[in-house]
C-alpha cells in the first residue's frame, strides 16, 4: 500500500512548480464588477460553491477515515489506555518511551537499517545495470525481461514473505545452494538466527524492489538524448564523468521516485516481517509497524502504539521532504 | 567502450546483467512450485523436480485454504472499494483542476498531506472507530477506511490528468451552453479514460494485496482479502510445506495471471504511477 503513497509523494514535488502557476482559489473572491475587463475569465472560471459537490465525497471519505483517526492518534499518544477502561493522562511518557525503551528504539533502528536493503541495494544495482545497458531496444527480450522483473512488485507482500520463509527454512533453497557450493558449514535457519534474521528479511525487500527500480531506471536512461553522451565524450569525458555529468542529472526524477518509494516501504514495513518473523527472534527484526500492531492488539497499550505511529509519520515526512526538494530544483 | 557500433557487445552486456536479475525474481516462485508437488508432510528439497509430482496437492490446498470463499470475498472487497474510490477520485480531481472550488488549494494540500501517512499510524484508532460503529468483522470495515486511504493518491492522480487537459475545451463547452456535468460527461470523461484505467489497475492491486486492514478489522480469515487469507493459511499449515506452497501459489495465481495478461498496461501504470 505504501507503494502507492511513495510513488505519488514524489510526483507532488515534481509538479509543484506547475501547481504554483495555477490560480489560487484560496484568495479573496473578486466582486463581479472587477472582472468586467476580463469577460473570458468570468465566463470560464466563476467560483462556484456547487463545485464543492465534486470534491465533497472524496474529501468526506478522507476526513472520516484518515484525518479524524490521525487526530485521535495524536490525542491517544498523550494518554495511558488499555482500549477498554478509562484513559488516564500520560503527559509525554509515551513519547519519551520511544527513545528510552529498548524494544521501541530498536524498532526504529531496524527500520533505518532496512533502508540499506530496500533502497540502497536496489537503487544502486538498478543504476549500475541501467548505466551498463543504457539502452534496451524494444523487442521480445525487452518485454519479457520487464515483465519478469516486475513480478515481485505485483504480488502481495505477504506472498513474498511466505515464499522467502520457505527459501530460508533449514531445508530450503538457500541452504541447498550453500551445501552444493561447499559452504554447508554456514547453513542455518536464517530467519531464526539472531545475527542474520534482519539481513535475511532485508533481502526479501531487495527481491521486491530490485526489479521495479531496474525497470524504472532503464526506462529513464533510455529517454536521455544520446547526443548528450556523444558531446560529453567529444569533450574527452571518460565513463565516470559521463555518468556524473549526463546519467545522474538525466535520471534525477526517476532516482527521486525510486528512493522515495523504497524508503517509505522500508520505514513503514509490516507485511513481510509480520509473515516471516513477526519481529523475532527476540526483538531482532522488530520494526515500527509490527511493534504498533503488537502494542495495540497484544499488549493493549493504545497510547504507546499511537505515539509510535505518529512518530513514524513524522520520520517519514522528515526523510522524504529533502528528497522531494532535491527533485524539485530545476 | 560501448560505442553504438558494438551491437554484439551491448547484447552480451544486457543479457549478462538482466538474466541473473530475472532468475533472482522468479526463483522463489519456482522453488515453491517444486515443493508444492512433493508428498504432503515430507521435507522437499529447495529446488528439484519430484520423481512423482503430487498434483493433487493443489486440489487439497484449494479445500484446506477455503479458496472458493476467499476469492469470492476478495472480489467483493474489490467491487466495494475500487469503483467507488475511482469515481470519487475522478470527480474530485476534475473539480480541483477544472472548476473553481472555494478553498481548492487548501483542500488539495490537505489531501496531499495524506500521501506520507503510513497505514500503521492509523490502524489503532481505526480499529476502535470501526468497533464503535459496530462494523468490526464486516466487509464494510475494510471497504470504508481503504476508500479513504486511497483518496490522496487517487485525487492527486486524476487532478494531474485533468490539469493537463485543455481548458479551452471547457470554455468551448460552456459557449455551447453545456452544464458542468455535460461538459464533464461528454468532453473530459472520454479523454480521461487512459488515466482512469491506470488508476483502476493501481487501486485493484492496492485492494487485492491489502494485508494490514483485513488482518486487523476482519477476524474471520474467510472474509478477508486473498492476501489476508494467505497469512492465516500460513499460520495454520506452516509445517506442511507441500500444502503451504501449493496453497500460496493458488492464492498468488490470479494476480499473476491478470498481470501477465495485462502486463503492458500494468507496467505502464506502475511506471507512470511513479513518474509522469
Amino acid at each position: 500500500m505504501s507503494r502507492l503513497h511513495a510513488a505519488t509523494s514524489t510526483k507532488t514535488a515534481l509538479r509543484a512548480p506547475v501547481s504554483a502557476a495555477d490560480p489560487v482559489p484560496g484568495g479573496p473572491v473578486p466582486a463581479r464588477g472587477t472582472l468586467a475587463g476580463r469577460p473570458r475569465a468570468r465566463r470560464a472560471r466563476p467560483r462556484q460553491w456547487t463545485a464543492l459537490l465534486w470534491v465533497a465525497p472524496a474529501l468526506l471519505c478522507y476526513a472520516a477515515f484518515v484525518l479524524y483517526p490521525l487526530g485521535q492518534s495524536i490525542q491517544y499518544s498523550f494518554y495511558y489506555w488499555d482500549g477498554i477502561g478509562t484513559a488516564t493522562p500520560a503527559g509525554l511518557a509515551n513519547w519519551q518511551a520511544i527513545f528510552t525503551q529498548p524494544e521501541l528504539l530498536s524498532a526504529l533502528v531496524h527500520a533505518v537499517e532496512l533502508i540499506v536493503f530496500y533502497t540502497l541495494i536496489p537503487v544502486g544495482a538498478g543504476l549500475a545495470a541501467a548505466t551498463l545497458i543504457r539502452e534496451l531496444k524494444p523487442g521480445p527480450f525487452s518485454t519479457v525481461s520487464r515483465t519478469i522483473l516486475f513480478i515481485p512488485q505485483v504480488l502481495p507482500l505477504v506472498a513474498a514473505g511466505v515464499a522467502w520463509t520457505w527459501m530460508y527454512s533449514s531445508g530450503g533453497l538457500v541452504n541447498q545452494i550453500l551445501r552444493a557450493t561447499g559452504l554447508g558449514g554456514i547453513t542455518r535457519a536464517w530467519l531464526g538466527d539472531f545475527t542474520f534474521a534482519l539481513p535475511a528479511v532485508g533481502v526479501i525487500g531487495v527481491w521486491v524492489m530490485l526489479g521495479f527500480c531496474t525497470v524504472l531506471l532503464l526506462s529513464g536512461i533510455g529517454k536521455i538524448d544520446p547526443a548528450l553522451y556523444e558531446a560529453a565524450s567529444l569533450d574527452g569525458a571518460g565513463r565516470l564523468r559521463q555518468f556524473r555529468a549526463v546519467t545522474l542529472p538525466g535520471l534525477r526524477r526517476e532516482l527521486v521516485v525510486c528512493t522515495t518509494f523504497t524508503i517509505v516501504a522500508a520505514l513503514a514495513s509490516f507485511d513481510i516481517i509480520q509473515v516471516s518473523t513477526q519481529g523475532g527472534p527476540g526483538y531482532q527484526t522488530i520494526v515500527p509497524g509490527v511493534e504498533i500492531y503488537r502494542l495495540t492488539f497484544l499488549d493493549q497499550r493504545i497510547g504507546q502504539a499511537s505515539a509510535l505511529g505518529i512518530f513514524l509519520t513524522i520520520v517519514v515526512l522528515l526523510v522524504i521532504w529533502p528528497i522531494q526538494r532535491l527533485g524539485r530544483t530545476d | 567502450m560501448n560505442r553504438p557500433g558494438s551491437l554484439r557487445g551491448d547484447r552480451i552486456t544486457r543479457t549478462l546483467l538482466l538474466v541473473p536479475l530475472m532468475v533472482f525474481a522468479v526463483i522463489p516462485l519456482l522453488s515453491m512450485f517444486t515443493a508444492a508437488l512433493a508428498p504432503q508432510g515430507s521435507n522437499p528439497p529447495g529446488l528439484s523436480w519430484p520423481a512423482h509430482p503430487h498434483w493433487g496437492n493443489f486440489a487439497a490446498a484449494w479445500t484446506a485454504a477455503n479458496l472458493s470463499e476467499l476469492f469470492g470475498s476478495s472480489v467483493l472487497l474489490v467491487l466495494g472499494v475500487v469503483p467507488a474510490a475511482v469515481a470519487m477520485a475522478t470527480a474530485a480531481g476534475y473539480g480541483l483542476a477544472q472548476l473553481r472550488v472555494p478553498g481548492g488549494t487548501f483542500i488539495y494540500g490537505l489531501l496531499l498531506a495524506g500521501l506520507t501517512i503510513p497505514y500503521e499510524a492509523l490502524i489503532t484508532p481505526l480499529y476502535y472507530d470501526i468497533k464503535s460503529l459496530g462494523l468490526l468483522g464486516s466487509r464494510l470495515a475494510v471497504v470504508l477506511p481503504l476508500a479513504g486511504l486511497l483518496m490522496p493518491f487517487g485525487v492527486f492522480w486524476m487532478r494531474a490528468h485533468f490539469a493537463s487537459a485543455e481548458i479551452a475545451l471547457t470554455e468551448a463547452g460552456q459557449l455551447d451552453g453545456g452544464t458542468t456535468w455535460q461538459i464533464f460527461r461528454r468532453i473530459h470523461l472520454p479523454l480521461a479514460r487512459p488515466a482512469i484505467s491506470a488508476l483502476t489497475i493501481l487501486f485493484f492491486l492496492a485492494t487485492w494485496n491489502q494485508y494490514l486492514l483485513p488482518l486487523v478489522l476482519i477476524d474471520n480469515p474467510a472474509k478477508r482479502t486473498v492476501a489476508g487469507g494467505l497469512g492465516a493459511f500460513q499460520g495454520q499449515y506452516g509445517t506442511n510445506t507441500a500444502l503451504l506452497c501449493a496453497g500460496s501459489l493458488l492464492i498468488i495465481a490470479p494476480s499473476l495471471v491478470i498481470f501477465l495478461v495485462l502486463q503492458r498496461s500494468f507496467v505502464k501504470a506502475l511506471l507512470h504511477g511513479a513518474i509522469r
